[in-house]
C-alpha cells in the first residue's frame, strides 16, 4: 500500500514536470495492427535522434488508418491492404491533395493448425486451401490434403475452421490470395478486411484465432507469420506458383517481393501474393504508409520526409529482428525518389 | 401446527444458506479473478512500471506511466462531466417533477445505458473529434461521462425516494423551504447509496475501452494538457494483450491489476471523506 | 406546485431557482439521448433507402457483397443477454440478500468493497478470462455435463467449440453481478426497520419476513439493478466478441457460435471502408436501440402489473 502511494505521488511530480516540458512536435498516425511493433520500435528508435519529435501512431486497423487520413484527424495512416480507386478518390475530394503510399516492410499469412497426432509442417496446395475455407473439404483424410503429405497419418475428422472475426489486414492478405487461386472464391467470397465466410468461427485478432486454434482438436486458421514465429506455433507450408512449398519465413518472404520489384507500378501499390520466383512464399505482402502529398504544416512535412528517408535505410535493419521482411532493394530506391512528391 | 413451524424454520434455514452460498460464489469470482492477474502481471509491477513510458517491443521495462495518469485525467473529467448532470437530474426526478416527465427522462436514462460503448465513442467522435479534426483527452472524457451519466441519475433518484417520509415532513415542519431540505436533509440521508452508485459508474467507465479508441486515441508519450490524445489503462491492456509478445502480455495484466487498484483508492478515499451524514434508523 | 405568483417573485425564491436548475440537467439527459438517436438515424440513411424493412430478417452479413441484415445480430444480443440474466439475477440477488440480512455490517462492507472492484475490471480482461478459463472449462465440462444427459433437446445439442452463446452469457453474467449486487444491497439496506420487525412480531420466520416483506419494499430498486444489469449486457463489446465465435447465423443450440450487435460494431467498424458497410454497422446501433427500448417497455409493464397485484408497497 505504502509503495502504491509512493509511487503515486512520484507519478503525480513526474506527471507535472512533464506538462512544464517544452513541447516537442506531436505527429499522429493510425492504421494497420500488423506492423505495430515494428512502427513503435522505428518511433522510438528515431524520437531518441530527435527529442523534438514525437511521432505517436496507434494500431486502431487498416480501415480506420484510411478512414482518419482522409478525415485529417491524423497526419499519416498506415494499412496492409493498399487503398482503392474510390477510397483514393474519396481523400482526392475531401483533403483537396492526393494520397502516396509507401511500403515499409513486408509481412506474411500462414496456415495453422491442430491436428491431433501431427506435429510437423503440413502441405498445403491452393487447392486445398480454397477448398478447405469454402467448405467444400470437409475431412483432414481428403485426398486434396493427403496427397502432398504422403507418410502423415491424417484422422478422418471434420475439419473447423477459424478466421478472423475483426476486419484485418491478414484478412486481406489471405482472401487476395485466395481469389487469385480460385475462380470459385473469388465469385462467392472475395477479397476484402471482412468477408462473409461460407464456413467458420470467428476469432478475434491473431490472439483470437490462436486461441481458438489451440483449443479446438482438427481447427485450421492463418495468422500472421510474426506472431506464428514469436509464440512458436506450428505452421504448413503452401505451394507457390512455381510448385514448390515453401514455409513462410523471411527469406521467402522476401523473395516474392524481389519478383514484384521489378514491375512496380509508381504509386506503390502492388498485390504480391502468389508471386513468381521458385522460393518465393506466395502469402505474402507489403504494408504502407499513407502520406498525403501535401502537408501545409511544414515542420510536419519535414519532420515526415526526414523519417521516411531513415525508415528506409537505417530502420530496415532493425526489421528482421522482429520478424518482418525487409523492403527489396529496387523498392527502398523508387520510394527514396517518391519522398520528393511529398510537398 | 408444530410440523408445520419446523418445515418453515427449515425452508428458513437453507434459503438464508442458499443466498450465503450465492454471495460466497460471487465473492468467491472476485478473489480468483484477482488471484488470476496478480500471478500473471504481479511480476511487471515495479517502479519502471510507474514511471517509465512504454518500450517497444523486445526492449526490456517501460512502463505506463502516461497511461496511468491518463487514465486519471480522463476519470476526473468524466466525473466533473457526467455526475453533476446524473445527479442533479436525479434530484429533480426525485424531488420536483410529475410523473409524466420522469417517465421520460427514466426512460432516456435507461436507453443511454444500454447503448453499447463503441457506439458512445462513434458518437462522440462525430461530435466532438471530426469538427476539431483532432483526438482529444476532453473527446475521451465526454465519451466517458456520457456513460456515467444514466447509473447516476436512476441511483440518485431511487435512493432520494427512499429517504424515509418523516425525515422529509421534519424538516419542513421546522420551516425550511424545499431545496434547503434537499440539500442538508434529504440527500446526505440517501449519500450511501447515492455514492455507491456514482463510485459503481466510475468503476465501469475506468474499464471500458470501445469508446476511447476514437476519441482520446492514445498516446505513446506524455499527452500536454487536455486538447491531445492520451494513452490510457484499458486501451493499453486491449493493444497489448492482442500482441504476439509475452512480455506484452505480462504487462497486459500488470495494467489491469494498476487499473483495479485505481479504482480501489478511488473508493477507499471517496468513502472515508464522505462518511459524514446522518444516521437513518435502521 | 408554485402557484399564481409572478414568474419573477417565484424566481427569488430559492425553490424555484432549484427546481430550474435542476430541471435543465434533467432535460439535458433526454436531449443528449435525442441527439443520440439522431446521429444514428442521419448516418444509416443508406442502408433504409436500400434494405427498408427487410433488414430485420435478413441473415447475410456480406461486406464484400454490400449486402447486410439485422437478424444474426438481434438473435444473438437476445439469448446472451437472456442467459446472462437467468444466471445473474438469482445469484445477484441472493448475495444481495445475504449482504443486506444476514451478514454482519463490518463483513458485509468489506465483501461489497471487493465486489465493487469486479465492476471495475476492464471488459478486455473478461474477454481475456473468458477465452483462457470459461472457454476451455465450457468445452470439458459444462457441455459434456448437459450433452450427455440432455442432448436431446434443441438448446442442449452439440457439437461445442467452447466459444457461443452460454460461454458469452456466463462472461455477461459475471459482469453484470455486481450491479445487482450493489445496488439491491442498498436498496435493502435502506428498507427500515420496522418493516422486518413487524414481520418477525407477528411470527414470520427469518426468511418470510426477507422474503415476504422486505424484498417487496425494495422491489423497484431491485429491478431498477436488473434494467442496469440488462442494459450492460445488451451493450457489452469487448468481452463478448473474444468468447461468442463470431459466427453471424442463427441456431437453436446455447453451445453454438454466434454474434451479437455490440460485437460485430466492435469488430467492423474500426475497419469499415465503405458508405453502406459503415452506415449498415451504425443502422445496427439504431438497432439495439430500438431492441433497448422495446425490452425495457416490456419490463415496465412487467412491474406495473405485478406491483399492482402485489403486496409490495409501491413508491
Amino acid at each position: 500500500m505504502k509503495r502504491l502511494t509512493g509511487a503515486l505521488l512520484a507519478l503525480l511530480v513526474v506527471g507535472v514536470l512533464a506538462w512544464a516540458a517544452q513541447n516537442p512536435l506531436l505527429i499522429n498516425g493510425a492504421g494497420a495492427t500488423f506492423p505495430y511493433p515494428i512502427y513503435s520500435k522505428w518511433f522510438d528508435v528515431y524520437h531518441g535522434k530527435n527529442p523534438s519529435i514525437q511521432f505517436n501512431y496507434q494500431s486502431v486497423g487498416s480501415g480506420a488508418g484510411i478512414k482518419q487520413v482522409t478525415e485529417g484527424t491524423v497526419d499519416f495512416g498506415a494499412t496492409d491492404g493498399p487503398m482503392n480507386d474510390e477510397q483514393m478518390k474519396a481523400f482526392q475530394d475531401k483533403r483537396k491533395t492526393s494520397i502516396l503510399h509507401f511500403p515499409t516492410v513486408l509481412g506474411a499469412a500462414v496456415p495453422t493448425y491442430n491436428v491431433p497426432g501431427v506435429s510437423g509442417a503440413l502441405n498445403f496446395t491452393p487447392e486445398a486451401l480454397a477448398g478447405i475455407f469454402l467448405g467444400k473439404i470437409t475431412k483432414w483424410n481428403d485426398p486434396a490434403i493427403a496427397g502432398p503429405n504422403k507418410g502423415v497419418n491424417l484422422p478422418a475428422n471434420d475439419i473447423v475452421v477459424v478466421h478472423r472475426s475483426d476486419g484485418s489486414g491478414t484478412t486481406y492478405i489471405w482472401t487476395d490470395y485466395l481469389s487469385k487461386v480460385s475462380d470459385e472464391w473469388k465469385g462467392k467470397v472475395s477479397r476484402a478486411t471482412s468477408v462473409n465466410w461460407p464456413v467458420g468461427l470467428g476469432g478475434k485478432g491473431n490472439e483470437g484465432v490462436t486461441g481458438l486454434i489451440k483449443q479446438t482438436p482438427n481447427a485450421i486458421g492463418y495468422v500472421e507469420l510474426i506472431y506464428a514465429a514469436q509464440n512458436n506455433i506450428p505452421y504448413g507450408s503452401v505451394k507457390n506458383s512455381a510448385g514448390t512449398f515453401v514455409k513462410a519465413d523471411l527469406a521467402s518472404v522476401s523473395a516474392a517481393a524481389a519478383g514484384a520489384a521489378k514491375e512496380m507500378p509508381d504509386d506503390f501499390r502492388v498485390s504480391i501474393t502468389n508471386a513468381p520466383g521458385k522460393t518465393a512464399y506466395p502469402i505474402s505482402s507489403f504494408t504502407w504508409l499513407l502520406i498525403p502529398a501535401k502537408i501545409d504544416d511544414t515542420g510536419k512535412r519535414d519532420a515526415i520526409k526526414g523519417f521516411l528517408k531513415w525508415m528506409l535505410s537505417d530502420g530496415q535493419g532493425n526489421a528482421e529482428a522482429l520478424s518482418y521482411a525487409k523492403l527489396p532493394k529496387e523498392v527502398v530506391q523508387k520510394e527514396e525518389k517518391a519522398i520528393s512528391n511529398i510537398q | 401446527m408444530a410440523a408445520r413451524l419446523r418445515w418453515r424454520k427449515f425452508v428458513s434455514n437453507l434459503m438464508l444458506t442458499m443466498t450465503g452460498v450465492c454471495a460466497f460464489v460471487s465473492v468467491a469470482v472476485l478473489f480468483f479473478i484477482l488471484g488470476y492477474l496478480l500471478f500473471n502481471g504481479g511480476t511487471s509491477i515495479n517502479w519502471a512500471f510507474f514511471t517509465q513510458l512504454p518500450k517497444p517491443v523486445g526492449e526490456a521495462g517501460g512502463g505506463m506511466a502516461n497511461a496511468i495518469v491518463g487514465s486519471a485525467k480522463l476519470l476526473l473529467a468524466a466525473s466533473l462531466f457526467g455526475v453533476p448532470i446524473g445527479f442533479l437530474g436525479g434530484v429533480y426526478l426525485a424531488e420536483f417533477s410529475g410523473s409524466a416527465v420522469a417517465s421520460v427522462v427514466r426512460y432516456a436514462a435507461d436507453l443511454l445505458n444500454g447503448v453499447p460503448s463503441i457506439v458512445i465513442g462513434i458518437f462522440a467522435y462525430s461530435l466532438v473529434v471530426l469538427p476539431f479534426k483532432h483526438f482529444s483527452t476532453l473527446a475521451g472524457a465526454f465519451a466517458l461521462g456520457l456513460m456515467m451519466i444514466p447509473i447516476t441519475l436512476r441511483s440518485t433518484e431511487e435512493f432520494l425516494n427512499g429517504v424515509p417520509r418523516m425525515l422529509r415532513e421534519g424538516a419542513m415542519a421546522l420551516g425550511a423551504s424545499k431545496w434547503k431540505t434537499i440539500a442538508s436533509v434529504i440527500v446526505p440521508a440517501a449519500y450511501r447509496g447515492i455514492l455507491t452508485a456514482i463510485l459503481l459508474a466510475l468503476a465501469r467507465v475506468a474499464g471500458e475501452t470501445a469508446p476511447l479508441l476514437f476519441t482520446a486515441f492514445g498516446n505513446r508519450f506524455w499527452s500536454q494538457g487536455w486538447g491531445q490524445p492520451t494513452a490510457s489503462l484499458p486501451v493499453m491492456i486491449f493493444t497489448y494483450a492482442v500482441s504476439p509478445y509475452e512480455d506484452w502480455h505480462r504487462q497486459a495484466w500488470a495494467a489491469g491489476l494498476v487499473l483495479l487498484g485505481l479504482i480501489l483508492i478511488i473508493n477507499i478515499v471517496a468513502r472515508t471523506i464522505l462518511s459524514r451524514g446522518i444516521a437513518v434508523p435502521r | 406546485m408554485a402557484g399564481s405568483r409572478s414568474f419573477l417573485s417565484r424566481l427569488r425564491d430559492g425553490d424555484e431557482i432549484a427546481r430550474l436548475i435542476t430541471l435543465v440537467f434533467a432535460a439535458s439527459v433526454v436531449l443528449i439521448t435525442i441527439l443520440l438517436v439522431y446521429e444514428l438515424w442521419i448516418n444509416s440513411a443508406l442502408p433504409r433507402q436500400k434494405f427498408g424493412l427487410h433488414f430485420f430478417v435478413t441473415q447475410v452479413w456480406d461486406p464484400v457483397m454490400d449486402e447486410y441484415g439485422a437478424l444474426p445480430f438481434v438473435y444473438g444480443t437476445l439469448v446472451t443477454s437472456a442467459v446472462a440474466l437467468l444466471l445473474a439475477v438469482p445469484l445477484g440477488i441472493g448475495a444481495a440478500i445475504f449482504l443486506a440480512e444476514l451478514a454482519p455490517p463490518r463483513v458485509s462492507d468489506a465483501l461489497q468493497f471487493f465486489i465493487d472492484l469486479l465492476a471495475a475490471v476492464p471488459s478486455v480482461i473478461y474477454g481475456l478470462l473468458g477465452v483462457f478459463i470459461v472457454v476451455p472449462m465450457m468445452r470439458t465440462v459444462i457441455f459434456p455435463a448437459l450433452n450427455k444427459p440432455f442432448g436431446y433437446l434443441p438448446i442442449f445439442k452439440g457439437p461445442s467449440y467452447g466459444v457461443g452463446f452460454f460461454t458469452a452469457g456466463i462472461v455477461l453474467a459475471i459482469m453484470v453481478i455486481p450491479y445487482i449486487i450493489s445496488v439491491s444491497r442498498e436498496v435493502l439496506l435502506s428498507v427500515p426497520g420496522d418493516q422486518r420487525e413487524a414481520a418477525l412480531a407477528v411470527g414470520s420466520t427469518r426468511w418470510e419476513s426477507t422474503w415476504k416483506v422486505v424484498v417487496p419494499f425494495a422491489k423497484t430498486g431491485i429491478m431498477g439493478s436488473i434494467f442496469l444489469a440488462l442494459a450492460r449486457a445488451l451493450g457489452e463489446t469487448m468481452a463478448v466478441t473474444m468468447v461468442i465465435g463470431n459466427t453471424p447465423k442463427i441456431a437453436a443450440s446455447l453451445f453454438a457460435p454466434g454474434y451479437s450487435i455490440a460485437a460485430v460494431i466492435a469488430n467492423e467498424f474500426t475497419e469499415a471502408t465503405g458508405d453502406l458497410y459503415l452506415q449498415s454497422l451504425i443502422a445496427l446501433g439504431l438497432v439495439l436501440f430500438l431492441l433497448t427500448f422495446i425490452l425495457n417497455g416490456l419490463a415496465r409493464l412487467l412491474i406495473l402489473v405485478t406491483t399492482q397485484k402485489g403486496s409490495g408497497v409501491s413508491n
